[in-house]
């Protein structure tokens, strides 16, 4: 009883088809993991956020250890929009795997110009970090609130005809809302969602454990809190949602899936494997051979759930 | 054989062979060795024993008693042998990681990655070696030992510790065929003030065409001063708080001065093996 109903593992975001639906989150991926395995396996290759000018990025150090998971405060050091063009988008070009370029900005008009300079041959789609808690004093991004959202997303969609995907955070108290603004205003996709804000403290010090004083939370402990947004922006746009945040087995990608994920990244569970991607595309195709299962439709969104009530 | 070291299956590579692996090793022992340092003793695969002297591994620590070591920790290599398959790792035992690393016993699993970074380099005309180490530092620069023998130089090996009984690898060093000198707290020799006038005079007598070190801030600046008089070129290994140790998430990033001006580098991928000169 084997293969005799070949599994397609195909992924579609809006018009783009991904041969599978693992990628890696931006920020826990380069061309340095090619040391490991061989990168065109995966669904789509997103690169770590760029800048339009040169940033040197935060004071070390830079990352931590907490249970289940770790936190960061990298403060996207970025080589600049030249050195992209010329360096980083050539070494990419040897690869069938799409390529998703991850963009942020501090301001609406750096962000739509640097929208429009990245819409370059080679690029299959645009991802806009405007999520980042990084970047703008406590944790504030455009993601926060739907009416910053909205104006970003505008602006960006006006500047580019690649797919848009927009990155939204966890840190945001409206998730609904602010996915809702990115749709209205022109997204392709979102990822749901980014790091959450964090903190820790040396007790032995009294110094923060982070460089940045707070940081961003990721690995299996905000796993539920990136599902949970999932599943409720899937529920209300009709883009399509990556679904990011501790995945890291093949139980967490079925998971996602059936919450209304069409595809996942995959971040923090590199660092602890850095083959887990490829492992988790063959796992996936086993599990669905195993199940009978031919497609990814016939799981996404598939959650026997009652209407979810508003308290808890 | 109840459990042979396997390289963690990937199930693609189309012929690419991978720089470095993630491999599942079993400990063979571990042991103190004195009072502060412990030694783990691998069996591991020969596919991630085509490493350098001053390369080190990322390694996914077991979780202690009530503690989380969530990301691996990098250790640089003291020792490895591909012909016996063997791997070694010489640690003090300082945080949750390395408390973890301690719990390891024989027959125990235990997964691996690398070898990762740039390793230290031993140019043609580099025939008088000097090693200058301190602490764990020594350990890093233990493999430096084997390879001075094999390409035929002369290495003399100034070990400092805070006691004598506490220099580590010298056994190590000697058995390599390294000229050993221990210089500690103590008696005050392992001072920069009366490290200098040592090894100015072995400049002096013999000559000394490169310098290695790790460990110290203090010796990086002693050995920074008497390399620019003298012109000799060095060779020192850093460490920096990582997490993919691989190049990807730009957390293990430092200062180095190159001319004039001040550029960041990555301990796991640039290093963590940098010129001497260039360090700060």
């Amino acid at each position: 009883m084997k293969d005799m109903h070949p599994v397609d593992l195909s992924a579609r975001i809006g018009a783009l088809t991904l041969k599978n639906p693992i990628m890696p989150a931006s920020g826990t991926f380069s061309e340095d993991l090619a040391d490991v395995f061989d990168l065109d396996v995966l669904g789509a290759h997103v690169l770590k956020t760029i800048m339009h000018g040169t940033r040197s990025g935060n004071p070390t150090p830079r990352v931590c250890d907490m249970q289940a998971g770790m936190m960061n405060a990298i403060g996207i050091p970025s080589k600049g929009i030249e050195y992209f063009r010329d360096q980083t988008l050539p070494y990419w070009a040897d690869y069938r795997a799409p390529l998703v370029v991850s963009i942020s900005a501090h301001s609406v008009d750096e962000f739509a110009r640097l929208c429009g300079e990245v819409s370059l041959p080679g690029v299959t789609a645009i991802e806009a970090n405007i999520s980042c808690p990084n970047i703008e004093a406590d944790g504030n991004a455009f993601a926060m609130r739907p009416d910053t959202t909205h104006e970003v997303v505008t602006r960006l969609r006006a500047e580019t005809d690649l797919p848009l995907w927009a990155k939204l955070t966890p840190n945001t108290g409206e998730p609904v809302e602010v996915a809702r603004a990115a749709e209205a205003a022109g997204a392709d996709a979102l990822i749901v969602a980014n790091t959450l804000l964090g903190m820790s403290i040396d007790i032995a010090t009294r110094r923060p454990r982070l460089g940045n004083v707070m940081g961003g939370m990721s690995g299996p402990a905000i796993k539920p809190i990136a599902l949970r947004m999932t599943y409720q922006c899937a529920r209300a746009c009709d883009i399509p949602v990556i679904g990011c945040g501790g995945i890291a087995t093949l139980d967490d990608v079925i998971e996602f899936l059936i919450a209304g994920a069409s595809a996942v990244q995959v971040g923090t569970a590199t660092f602890q494997s850095p083959t887990v991607m490829a492992r988790l595309i063959a796992e996936l195709a086993d599990w669905m051979a195993a199940q009978g299962i031919g497609s990814l439709e016939e799981i996404i969104g598939t959650i026997e759930a009652p209407e979810a009530g508003t308290c808890i | 054989m109840t459990h042979l070291p396997t390289i963690v299956p990937v199930p693609v590579l189309q012929g690419l062979r991978p720089r470095c692996s993630e491999a599942n090793c079993k400990v063979v022992s571990n042991t103190p060795v004195n009072g502060e340092y412990r030694l783990l003793v691998l069996e591991a695969p020969e596919a991630i024993l085509d490493c350098q002297p001053g390369q080190f591994f990322q390694l996914l620590c077991p979780a202690p008693e009530g503690e989380h070591p969530f990301l691996r920790r990098p250790m640089s290599i003291y020792g490895y042998d591909k012909a016996a398959g063997r791997l070694e790792f010489l640690y003090k035992v300082t945080g949750a990681g390395t408390r973890g690393l301690a719990t390891l016993a024989p027959g125990d699993g235990f997964n691996v990655l690398g070898p990762l970074g740039q390793g230290f380099s031993m140019q043609d005309d580099w025939q008088n070696l000097m090693l200058v180490a301190r602490g764990v530092g020594l350990a890093t620069l233990a493999p430096l030992a084997r390879m001075a023998q094999e390409k035929g130089r002369k290495l003399t090996a100034i070990c400092s510790a805070r006691r004598p009984d506490l220099a580590m690898s010298v056994d190590l060093f000697e058995s390599y065929g390294a000229e050993v000198i221990i210089v500690h707290d103590e008696d005050g020799s392992s001072a920069p003030e009366a490290l200098r006038p040592l090894i100015e005079a072995r400049i002096a007598e013999t000559g000394v065409d490169a310098f290695y070190t790790c460990g110290s801030s203090r010796l990086l600046r002693l050995l920074q001063d008497i390399g620019a008089r003298h012109g000799i070129p060095g060779e020192i290994a850093m460490e920096q708080q990582m997490a993919c140790g691989l190049g990807m998430c730009q957390a293990c990033v430092r200062n180095f001065r190159v001319g004039d001006r001040i550029i960041q580098r990555r301990v796991c991928r640039e290093g963590p093996v940098f010129p001497i000169s260039e360090a700060i």
